[in-house]
């Protein structure tokens, strides 16, 4: 299997679905400033998050859904230079939660 | 809780923090921890592979009642091209002894379980709760911690930060850096169950013996990163890591690199039949020494993966988090006992500790390796590929003889890379192995 196709896009839901969460509703921990064009970093997250949190929508901007994030930080590393996210841990208690980890 | 003084406070329950807060409630100090997660460990993703004796400094009979899973017999080395494997595999009798070695872990399980522990010992320990700065007094001497609690603060002689590899708290507070992407890895993690039975027939072991792989080679689609197997009692953990910036440039997405070693056919067999039930991902810093930030300050000292403390190339890292924080927290009592204060010139003592240690004997003499590996990587693709194409023409029995055979690989290593690359790669590698 090419690791490249995007069939596997579809696979990540699947898995994140067997993830225990606990969603801190209106309280998002990662936040895409507002941007007219993604810098090639940001716009990298699309295939580089682990949950397939972001996306670019019709205008070529890059968007995020935090409610599968499993607060690695890859985000926030790959960032770090553009300062385009804002990033923090959810609240204490909320979040991912594993099982076995 | 604002009201509350402790002798130290802990930020994070995972193996440093908890050795760090283990050691410090046992010697009588009064210590708070705090953890964000809901329970210890859950937040929390390892391989997970247990090295016993650094667990055994801190409780030597933790092999009575800590979780788990298989104690190791046999460990396999594979590199791989896209239909094959060369490996290596290492398994001894030896390894089935009275106290074993190394032990397959599930890390949510045996951090609750370290916790308890923790507790026995005396130290208070608060999860849910986010640790969001430092407090520092006028002179910038760290007295506290600022959380997410209504903003409440608790105050305390020194904070040792175990905070993992993000480390957000140190960072925010100007201790060190964040980590670059080309020094730190993504890791991508399932837990496939089957029954212990199939396991055991599967990997050729009985009882609690357990085998581990460690793989390398094109699974990584020519990034920097391995792929790991490890047998649990009745499951199976499979993963993935690569440097972040490798996964950054490339068009490669984790669970699709995931998925396609999951389904390399010497991988797939082992997995046939299983149900996944766990998805996770997770940072390992992988700088190395170079990569160390400042360790210890004014009131405040880092230990575990906060402090870069991770051995990429044997995989080490839980272990020399335990490790980090029980002499950070040697360090800390020592100090109490003799009445000194927290200051940068007394804290320093951690370092000089530490150095006498094979954590920073070990980070010392690989300080070469993540370098090299990031400035070589055929290490990664085409070596994997040659030596399956040699595997391959010396094994195949085609009326070939065996000098035009012998000649034929070596023409193929020619090919793949100059005589002068291949001893160049030799020798660097030997350099940074040293
Ligand atoms: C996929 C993978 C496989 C690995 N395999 C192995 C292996 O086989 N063997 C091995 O020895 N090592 C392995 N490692 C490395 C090992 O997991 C780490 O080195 C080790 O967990 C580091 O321990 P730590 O206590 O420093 O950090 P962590 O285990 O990350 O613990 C940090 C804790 O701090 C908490 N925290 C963070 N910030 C805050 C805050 N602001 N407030 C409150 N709490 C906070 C977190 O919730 C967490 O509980 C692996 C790592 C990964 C990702
Ligand atoms: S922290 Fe990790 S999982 Fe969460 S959005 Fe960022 S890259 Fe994705």
């Amino acid at each position: 299997m090419d690791p490249k196709t995007p069939a596997s896009r579809v696979k990540v839901e699947e898995k994140l679905f067997q993830n225990r969460y606990l969603v801190d509703a209106g309280r998002p921990h990662i936040t895409v400033r507002p941007h007219d064009t993604p810098s090639r970093a940001l716009r990298s997250l699309v295939h580089a998050c682990p949950a397939g949190c972001y996306a670019e929508n019709e205008k070529g901007q890059v968007e995020i859904t935090a409610d599968g994030c499993m607060e690695c930080g890859t985000c926030r590393v790959v960032t770090a230079k553009t300062g385009e996210i804002e990033w923090n841990y959810p609240r204490g208690g909320f979040g991912v939660l594993y099982k076995f980890g | 809780m604002s009201e509350e003084r402790f002798d130290a406070i802990v930020v994070g329950a995972g193996p440093s923090g908890n050795a760090a807060t283990y050691t410090l409630a046992q010697a009588g100090l009064k210590v708070l921890q705090l953890e964000r997660g809901e329970y210890p460990g859950s937040k929390n993703v390892q391989g997970a592979i247990l090295y016993a004796n650094a667990l055994e400094e801190l409780i030597p009979d933790f092999r009575d009642d800590a979780p788990l899973e298989r104690h190791i017999v046999e460990q396999r080395l594979w590199t791989m091209d896209d239909s094959s494997h060369v490996g290596m595999h290492y398994r001894s009798e030896d390894f089935n002894e009275d106290k074993p070695n190394r032990y397959t872990i599930i890390r949510a399980q045996f951090d609750k379980w370290f916790s308890s522990k923790v507790k026995e010992a005396g130290a208070t320990v608060l999860c849910e709760t986010t640790v969001t700065e430092l407090v520092r007094d006028v002179r910038g001497k760290v007295i506290g911690v600022r959380t997410d609690r209504h903003g409440a603060t608790v105050m305390a002689d020194v904070v040792i930060l175990a905070e993992g590899v993000n480390g957000l708290v140190g960072q925010r507070s100007g201790l060190r850096d964040i980590v670059p992407p080309d020094t730190v890895a993504l890791a991508v993690k399932e837990m496939h169950f089957l029954p212990r039975e199939v396991i055991e027939s599967r990997f050729n072991i009985k009882g609690d013996e357990g085998v581990v792989i460690e793989a390398m080679g094109t699974i990584t689609a020519g990034m920097t990163g391995t792929g790991f197997l490890y047998t649990n009692e009745e499951s199976v953990s499979v993963g993935i890591g690569c440097i972040v910036s490798d996964f950054a440039e490339s068009e490669v997405t984790p669970y699709g690199l995931l998925e396609a070693f999951k389904n390399h056919p010497s991988i797939k067999p082992l997995l046939e039949g299983s149900e996944c039930k766990e998805y996770a991902a997770h940072l390992i810093p992988e700088g190395g020494y170079h990569a160390m930030p400042e360790l210890y300050g004014d009131g405040w000292l880092v230990v575990g993966d906060a402090g870069q403390f991770v051995n990429a190339v044997h995989r080490e890292g839980s272990n020399l988090a335990m490790t980090t924080g029980r002499i950070a927290a040697q360090t800390v009592v020592a100090l109490h006992r003799r009445r000194e204060p927290m200051t940068k010139a007394n804290l320093a003592d951690y370092r000089t500790r530490l150095d006498g240690t094979f954590v920073m004997k070990d980070l010392k003499k690989y300080r070469g390796i993540p370098g090299f590996l990031h400035r070589n990587r055929q290490v990664f693709d085409l070596y994997p590929k040659l030596f399956s194409g040699a595997m391959q023409t010396w094994f195949r029995v085609d009326g070939v003889d065996k000098r035009t055979k012998q000649k034929a690989i070596f023409n193929q290593f020619r090919g793949g890379r100059s005589m002068l690359g291949l001893v160049g790669d030799a020798v660097k590698l030997a350099r940074a192995w040293r």
